[in-house]
């Protein structure tokens, strides 16, 4: 063991110190890519012109909308169906601020409007070794470009918008490895939802998380977003994948991206943000990728989950009761005893073309069952406009599913999709708390691949079936 | 943020205890009062699916909605508690109803770091600290931030870890938007040193 060996977290950490951190003070860390939404960002701007300070780095600030906003298109007169005046405010005041500012704003007439953590990567704005934040816990997505990327509350994005640093106590660091080769139908929704499994929700609390091993060098970007997306799931605020010639060439030709040689030798040094032989983890797991099944949750936490075929489990503790009767589930039935009502297919874990891809592969030819809505909403509008070229919408639609304009939508339900009282929902998206789609929601987990299948059966249902 | 908030260094209070783990920030403040543009008044959301029945009444059962926020200042919660959304939005709801202070065996990242900019202390506790104030929430404990304390009614004292900057910024009642401001030298020094600096 090399005392010289680091982590690619020291890697990309120790680029972005400003001032180092001591016993009695933070470090203050530099920040490369600040992204703001609607939702988190007035009561910073209001901050910052209290005090009559400016944005230090517009070019490194861009503002999208995506929590609050409807998903349906607008009415005749060209007026957006806003779910109440409140977002609509809510809107306006992103509008004027960015404007004020001199931000950019993805705005409602810009085609690379949409959920901010697939619209960032989509762009090449996140780029391997950027320190990136967000007012959203799920900024942890931008780790699968080598990232350092977390979520910051709305006095941070204050902090970041007037100094583009935050002030930083170094996290521990963890190591997962998953061996092996994923089976068939298994997906990096699954892999992740069986990481959280075995961290247990809060297991990374204080981590930051590096995925690495045969399955996540085997996943495509997609994927490997979909995994540092739920970092926070397990209680870590950031996730990260090293780069490598997958990472490089998905970013080659993005708008935001290097050009020329520049790319080339922004590549090169991409490739050497990976963990040392050596480096030491303050904890390290592994799992075995192979046995990794189609998952579900059947709890109120992302945690608790498993393999579709092993049915609800009896419960175990006191969690798990309370979680159950929450859900409506009896543990020790298989997962095709409980009527699904509702299908989500959408967020910044699964809103992704290639998640839309996997789900329209399983619903192509077929019908939603009975008594069963299903809304497909694309994480942007690039998202939906190449949906659209390869006719996925037509898919949905000939499925009797609905398809939407792009936001955050029925994951977050603060737009006016939403699942009513007692509704049990198949959600590819990332939180299954009480309440979290509607007062009184019930949400299971999965991939789009198995909320697909789920809503063709009318249960919670293994994808396999249907794929060729 | 931390402009005007009040230096926080010793008090007493009885308790509020919920003791379900992972109560997530959802749970604190629903998402469907996130679209307000300031921090005010979001004390009567806070918990809003657990005080509130559907046609707006309060729960005549839940433990918020009997108590005196006045004489309750510390929340105790189960395991894990604020984990979920980044939502600032759950602190502000939590000192706007009157907590001061919120305990657990596990505090989640992202809410300690949002409750300590705004004057709410997150305090660490084991399972043996947990289990004495669960037991009677009626009891008065007592918060000393300086001596890092939490002082029981019967004598014992629990010296409890806090990150010795933000305690300083609680007790000072420091303005962390100004501390941060004050390293724009080193900020530009960086910029130059890296490339990075403004084209």
């Amino acid at each position: 063991m090399s005392s010289t060996a680091k982590s690619l977290f020291e890697k990309v950490w120790e680029r972005h110190i400003v001032e180092d951190e001591s016993a009695d003070k933070p470090a203050v860390l530099y920040i490369d890519l600040h992204l703001v939404h609607e939702v988190t960002s007035p009561q910073a701007f209001s901050e910052l012109d209290a005090r009559g300070l400016k944005v230090r780095r517009p070019d490194r600030t861009f503002a999208t909308l995506d929590h609050s906003i409807p998903t349906l298109a607008p009415d005749a007169n060209g007026e957006r169906p806003y779910f109440t005046p409140q977002a609509k405010i809510q809107v306006e005041t992103l509008e004027q601020n960015t404007k004020n500012h001199g931000v950019k704003l993805f705005g409602w007439d810009s085609d690379n409007r949409g959920v901010v953590h697939v619209i960032g990567p989509d762009m090449g704005l996140t780029q391997p070794g950027f320190t990136v934040v967000c007012g959203d816990s799920h900024t942890s997505t931008h780790g699968a470009f080598g990232c350092i990327a977390f979520g910051i509350g709305t006095s941070e994005v204050g902090h970041v918008l007037a100094t583009q640093c935050l002030t930083q106590r170094k996290p521990k660091t963890m190591r997962i490895t998953v061996n092996g080769t994923l089976q068939k139908g298994v997906t990096g929704k699954d892999v992740a939802l069986a990481i959280i499994q075995r961290l247990g929700f809060g297991g990374g609390t204080g981590y930051a998380l590096e995925y690495a091993g045969s399955v996540i060098e085997s996943l495509d970007m997609e994927g490997r977003m979909t995994v540092c997306n739920l970092s926070i799931e397990a209680g870590a605020r950031c996730g990260m994948i090293a780069p490598d010639q997958t990472t490089v060439e998905w970013l080659r030709g993005r708008a935001y991206a290097p050009k020329g040689e520049a790319f080339e030798a922004a590549a090169a040094d991409w490739l050497t943000l990976k963990s040392d032989e050596g480096a030491v983890f303050d904890k390290e797991i592994t799992i075995d990728g192979s046995a990794i099944e189609p998952m579900a949750t059947w709890g109120t936490t992302p945690d608790q989950g498993g393999a579709i075929r092993a049915g609800v489990p009896l419960p175990s503790n006191e969690n798990d009761v309370k979680a159950l009767k929450y859900m409506g589930l009896t543990g020790g039935d298989s997962r095709d005893v409980a009527k699904v009502d509702v299908v989500f297919i959408g967020s910044c874990t699964n809103g992704r073309l290639a998640d839309l891809r996997a789900a329209a592969e399983v619903m192509r030819g077929r019908h939603v069952a009975e008594g069963v809505r299903m809304l497909v909403v694309p994480g942007s509008e690039k998202v939906r406009l190449e949906a659209v070229a390869e006719g996925l919408d037509k898919v949905f639609e000939e499925a009797g599913a609905e398809w939407r304009l792009p936001g955050c939508s029925m994951c977050i339900a603060m737009n006016g999709d939403f699942v009513a009282p007692g509704q049990l929902a198949v959600s590819t998206s990332n939180r299954n708390f009480e309440g979290r789609q509607g007062p009184g929601s019930r949400t299971v987990l999965a991939s789009p691949a198995t909320a697909a299948a789920s809503a063709i059966a009318g249960h919670v249902a293994d994808p396999r079936q249907y794929i060729a | 943020m931390s402009s005007n908030q009040e230096p926080i260094n010793t008090f007493s209070s009885r308790l509020v205890v919920l003791p379900e783990a992972n109560i997530d920030t959802d749970q604190i403040i629903p998402a469907r009062f996130l679209t307000t543009t300031t921090k005010a008044g979001l004390g009567k959301v806070a918990f809003n699916d657990w005080r509130y029945n559907n046609d707006g009444s309060l729960k005549a059962d839940c433990i918020l909605n009997i108590i005196d926020p006045e004489e309750h200042r510390i929340l105790v919660g189960g395991n894990n508690f604020g984990c979920g959304s980044s939502r600032e939005h759950a602190p502000w709801a939590l000192t706007d109803y009157g907590f001061k202070a919120v305990i657990s065996t596990e505090i989640a990242d992202i809410f300690r770091s949002n409750s300590l900019k705004n004057g709410l202390l997150p305090i660490v506790v084991p399972q043996d600290i947990h289990d004495k104030l669960t037991k009677n929430p009626q009891q008065r404990v007592t918060i000393d931030l300086e001596a890092c304390e939490l002082r029981f009614e019967d004598g014992t004292v629990f010296v409890f870890q806090i990150d010795a900057f933000s305690r300083q910024c609680l007790l000072e009642g420091v303005d962390a938007m100004g501390w941060i401001l004050n390293r724009v030298s080193s900020i530009e020094a960086y910029e130059q040193r890296t490339g990075k600096a403004a084209a």
